[in-house]
C-alpha cells in the first residue's frame, strides 16, 4: 500500500519552501512609492521650530530619509551605525521625527549624538502617513531627482548598507 | 529573585520532561512496570516546575520589575492591572511560555483521567507529550528566555501594544491555545497507537473526548477572535482571512473533520488510518499556524514578533513532530484498515463526504496561505490573496457540505434508503424553503440566489437540529433518559445552522460607509438617523483620548447615546480606534471616529450589521455541544 506514503511526501515537498522563506530578507517590502516622487510637505523643523522645511529644497541630492522616534527601540539600535555613517560624509541624512515628544527627541540627539543634516518634526503623523510609513525606523533612499530608489524596514546596519544601498547609491552617482 | 527562580525552574522543567519522556518510552518497550509507574509523578513533577516558572513571570509583571527585558518591553506602571497579567502572553516570549504551561496542563490531566487505560498504551501517550514539551521548552529557553535581564533597567516600562490592551484579546490568546494544544493530545494517542503491537478497538473511545475538548477550546477561541477583530481593529469586519486566522481556521477544520471520523471508527472499526492521519494533522497544523506566525514567513497584521532564528528552529522541530508521525504511520498504516462494507446511502457515507470537503476547504486555505510564499520563493513577484479569493473558494465545499449536514445527522449506520431519508426529510426542508425565502424577502425587502440558498440551508439545518435533539430525549416509562452523544451532536448542528444564517443575513444587509459630519450634522444611515452632538477630549489611565458624543435616532426616537473614542496611548503614541456599538440581538449599529477633516469636521464610520451576534452565538452553541457530547457516560467507563 504505498497510498500512506503520500501525506510524508506532500510534507516533505512543502518544507523547502519554508526553508527558503525564511532565508528571505523580510525588511524589502514593495512600496508603491519606490520609482515614484518623494511625497511633498512641509514641516517646522526639530531643532529650530520657527524655520520650515519643505520637501523641494531637499531635491539636487541623493539623501536618505529616516523615520524616527525616542519611544522606537530599534532607532536607538541604528543610532550609533547612522552617526558612524554621518561622520564618513558618504551622504546626507534628513530625519523625519514622527510622532514624538519635542522635549524627548533633543534631549535624545544630546545623549547620544546628531546624525542628521536636518530634522522635520511630524507630531500629528500625516507626513509619515504620506511616506506609507509602516514602523519606525523606516529609511528611504531618495536620488537627486527626487525619485525613491529604495526602501529598508528596520534597522541598518554596515552589512545592509554594504548590500542594499551602496551599489544603489553608486549607480544613482 | 523571583526571575531567576523562575528561570531556574524552566530549566528543571525541561530536564525532567525529557526524563518524562525517555522514561516512558523506554518503560513501554520493554514492559518494564517499575519504569512505567514513574511516568506520572515526572509528568507531576515537570508540571509542577513549569507553573512556578509561569508564576515567576506574572509575579514579574504585577511587581513592574522593568529590570526584566521582557516585561520592560511590554508593560508599565500605568497599565491596569488586568492587562499587566494578560501582558504576560502579550508578545512571544510569555505567550510561548504560556504555551508551554497549557501543554503540561493537558498532561497532567492525561495522567489523572487515563488510568483505566492499558499501562504501556498511557505510558506512551505521557511520554510523547513530554518530547513536545521538551521541544517547547527548549525553544523558549534557548531563543525565547522571558526571564532575560537588562542592565540599567529602565524607571518605567514602554507599554503593552494598544491592540492588546483589551479584554478580548487578554483571553482570546489562552483559550485559542488551549485548543491548538488540545490536538497534541489526539496526536499522542495516535503516536501511541501506532506504536502499539496491535491497534486496541478502542482506541477510538479513549482519544475522543480529548479531541473533542480541544476542538471546543479552539471554536470559542476563534470565536473570541473574530469577535475582538471585529470591535477593535475599528474595519468592522468579523473575518478579514489574515494568514494568522488562517493558521487557526485550519486546524479547526481538520479536527472538525476529525471529530466526525472518529463517530465512525468508534461505532464501526473503519477508516482507521483516515482517523490516524487526521489525529496527527490536526496537531501538525497547529503547529505550522505558529511556526507561521512566530518565525515571520507570513506577513501579517497580527505579527508581532520575527526572528529567522526562531523560525529556523521550529521548522527543526516541525520536521522532527510532524515528518517523524507521518512516517511512522507510513508504515503501520497499512496493516490497520479493515474491509467492512457500508452502503451507498449510510451514515458512514456521509460522514466521509463530511471529511471529504472539510479536507479540501482545509487545502484551498494551505493554498491561498501558501501561494504568496511560493511564487516569492520562485521569484515570480509578490502577490497577496486577500478576502475575496477566500469568500469564492470557500463556497466550493462548503455549500455541499451544509447540504449534506442534515442528511448525514438523520441517517442510519450501515444501510439506509433514500426514499426513507427524503421522509425523514422532505418536511424540514419544506418548511425550511417557505422560512428561508419569507425572512430575507420580507424582513429584508430583497432576495439573490447566493442569500436564499444560505438561508434556506440554514434554518433546514436548524430544524433538522432540533428534530434530532428532540430524538436523543427518551421517555421510558416516566423515566427520562438522554443521550448526550446525540444531543451533543445536535446542538453544535444547531449551533452551525444559527452561524450560517447569521453570515448569510449580513454579508447580504450590512452596511458600511465613512461619511463626513460637522458638529450638528445628522446622517442616515440603513434607516436609521445619526446625528454628531459633541467632540471632546478624555483621559484614560494610560491613554488619551477624543471621544464623539453621537445620538442615534430610528425614526423620531432616540434609542442610543453612542460615543466612540479615538485614542493616543502616551508610551507607544499609537493611536487606537475604540467604536462604539450598540448590539441587539437582530443587529449592531456599530460608530467608530476617523481622522479629523479639519473646521470641526470628522470623517466617521458607521455600520449596520444584521444578525452579527448570530456569527459568535453560534460559535457559542457548536462548543456547548462538544461540552455535552463529552459529558457523555461512556467516556467514564
Amino acid at each position: 500500500m504505498k497510498k500512506h506514503y503520500l501525506p510524508i511526501l506532500f510534507f516533505l515537498a512543502i518544507m523547502p519552501i519554508f526553508f527558503i522563506g525564511l532565508d528571505r530578507d523580510k525588511s524589502v517590502l514593495p512600496s508603491p512609492l519606490i520609482g515614484k516622487k518623494i511625497p511633498e510637505f512641509s514641516l517646522p523643523s526639530l531643532i529650530n521650530s520657527e524655520l520650515q522645511i519643505d520637501s523641494s529644497e531637499l531635491l539636487n541630492n541623493t539623501f536618505l530619509f529616516n523615520v524616527w522616534a525616542t519611544w522606537c527601540v530599534g532607532c536607538l539600535e541604528e543610532h550609533d551605525f547612522l552617526m558612524k555613517l554621518s561622520e564618513s560624509n558618504e551622504i546626507p541624512i534628513v530625519g523625519l521625527n514622527w510622532r514624538d515628544n519635542h522635549n524627548d527627541a533633543l534631549a535624545w540627539l544630546r545623549d547620544y549624538g546628531n546624525p542628521y543634516t536636518i530634522i522635520a518634526e511630524d507630531v500629528s503623523g500625516r507626513v509619515a502617513i504620506d511616506w506609507g510609513v509602516y514602523g519606525a525606523p523606516e529609511s528611504f533612499l531618495v536620488n537627486s531627482n527626487g525619485i525613491i530608489i529604495h526602501k529598508h524596514l528596520g534597522p541598518l546596519d554596515d552589512d545592509i548598507w554594504e548590500r542594499d544601498f551602496r551599489a544603489i547609491i553608486n549607480d544613482a552617482n | 529573585m523571583f526571575p531567576e527562580i523562575g528561570h531556574f525552574a524552566l530549566i528543571l522543567a525541561l530536564v525532567v520532561s525529557l526524563c518524562q519522556g525517555s522514561v516512558s518510552f523506554y518503560g513501554a518497550a520493554k514492559q518494564n512496570k517499575d519504569l512505567i509507574t514513574l511516568t506520572r509523578p515526572l509528568a507531576h513533577t515537570q508540571s509542577l516546575f513549569v507553573l512556578i516558572a509561569f508564576a515567576c513571570l506574572v509575579y514579574s509583571f504585577v511587581s513592574d520589575d522593568f529590570s526584566v527585558l521582557y516585561v520592560a518591553n511590554n508593560s508599565q506602571l500605568a497599565l491596569p492591572l488586568l492587562f499587566k497579567v494578560s501582558a504576560v502572553w502579550g508578545a512571544h516570549e510569555g505567550s510561548l511560555l504560556l504555551w508551554v504551561l497549557i501543554l503540561s496542563t493537558w498532561t497532567t490531566l492525561v495522567c489523572l483521567f487515563s488510568k483505566n487505560l492499558p499501562d504501556i498504551f498511557s505510558s506512551r501517550v505521557i511520554g510523547v507529550l513530554g518530547f513536545l514539551n521538551f521541544g517547547f521548552i527548549l525553544f523558549t529557553l534557548f531563543t525565547s528566555n522571558p526571564f532575560e535581564r537588562i542592565f540599567p533597567s529602565p524607571l518605567d516600562g514602554n507599554d503593552l501594544n494598544p491592540l492588546l490592551q483589551d479584554i478580548g484579546l487578554a483571553i482570546h490568546p489562552p483559550i485559542l491555545y488551549v485548543g491548538y494544544v488540545g490536538f497534541a493530545v489526539a496526536y499522542a494517542f495516535a503516536i501511541s497507537a501506532m506504536l502499539s503491537e496491535k491497534l486496541d478497538k478502542n482506541w477510538a473511545k479513549w482519544t475522543r473526548p480529548w479531541t473533542t475538548a480541544a476542538w471546543l477550546f479552539l471554536t470559542i477561541g476563534i470565536a473570541l477572535g473574530s469577535w475582538w477583530a471585529y470591535y477593535e481593529l475599528g474595519w468592522g469586519g468579523w473575518w478579514f482571512w489574515d494568514p494568522v486566522e488562517n493558521a487557526s481556521f485550519m486546524p479547526w477544520l481538520i479536527g472538525t473533520a476529525l471529530i466526525h471520523s472518529l463517530a465512525v471508527t468508534e461505532k464501526r472499526g473503519v477508516f482507521i488510518s483516515w482517523t490516524l492521519l487526521l489525529s496527527v494533522s490536526a496537531f501538525s497544523l497547529s503547529l505550522l499556524g505558529t511556526f507561521l506566525v512566530r518565525s515571520g514567513i507570513l506577513i501579517s497584521v497580527h505579527a508581532f514578533a520575527t526572528d529567522p532564528e526562531r523560525g529556523l528552529f521550529i521548522l527543526i522541530f516541525l520536521i522532527s513532530v510532524i515528518g517523524g508521525a507521518l512516517l511512522l504511520y507510513a508504515k503501520k498504516a497499512s496493516d490497520l484498515d479493515k474491509k467492512v462494507g457500508f452502503g451507498a446511502v449510510s451514515r458512514e457515507t456521509f460522514l466521509l463526504l463530511n471529511n471529504v470537503l472539510l479536507v479540501i476547504a482545509t487545502i484551498l486555505i494551505l493554498l491561498g496561505t501558501l501561494a504568496p510564499l511560493v511564487l516569492e520563493v520562485f521569484n515570480m513577484g509578490k502577490i497577496s490573496i486577500g478576502a475575496p479569493w477566500f469568500e469564492i473558494a470557500m463556497l466550493v465545499p462548503m455549500i455541499p457540505l451544509l447540504i449534506l449536514v442534515t442528511m448525514g445527522m438523520h441517517s442510519l449506520w450501515i444501510k439506509d434508503s433514500s426514499f426513507n431519508l427524503y421522509k425523514k426529510l422532505r418536511s424540514p426542508l419544506g418548511i425550511a424553503t417557505l422560512v428561508g425565502i419569507v425572512i430575507p424577502t420580507v424582513f429584508y425587502g430583497r432576495s439573490g440566489l447566493l442569500l436564499l440558498i444560505g438561508s434556506i440551508i440554514s434554518i433546514w439545518i436548524i430544524i433538522s437540529s432540533l428534530l434530532s435533539l428532540r430524538s436523543s430525549w427518551k421517555g421510558n416509562q416516566g423515566r427520562f433518559h438522554i443521550n448526550r452523544s446525540v444531543a451533543g451532536m445536535s446542538i453544535a448542528h444547531l449551533g452551525l445552522g444559527v452561524f450560517v444564517f447569521g453570515v448569510t443575513i449580513v454579508s447580504s444587509f450590512g452596511v458600511e460607509t465613512d461619511r463626513g459630519f460637522s458638529l450638528g450634522d445628522q446622517i442616515s444611515v440603513a434607516g436609521y438617523e445619526y446625528k454628531l452632538n459633541s467632540i471632546e477630549s478624555v483621559k484614560g489611565p494610560n491613554y488619551e483620548a477624543i471621544e464623539a458624543d453621537i445620538s442615534v435616532f430610528d425614526g423620531n426616537e432616540l434609542i442610543s447615546h453612542l460615543k466612540p473614542q479615538k485614542r493616543t496611548y502616551l508610551v507607544q503614541k499609537s493611536p487606537m480606534t475604540e467604536a462604539a456599538i450598540l448590539a441587539k440581538w437582530n443587529k449592531d449599529l456599530f460608530v467608530a471616529l476617523g481622522d479629523s477633516l479639519g473646521n470641526d469636521s470628522w470623517s466617521i464610520r458607521i455600520q449596520y450589521k444584521p444578525m452579527v451576534r448570530w456569527i459568535w452565538l453560534g460559535c457559542l452553541i457548536m462548543a456547548l455541544g462538544g461540552l455535552i457530547a463529552i459529558s457523555d457516560k461512556r467516556y467514564r467507563r
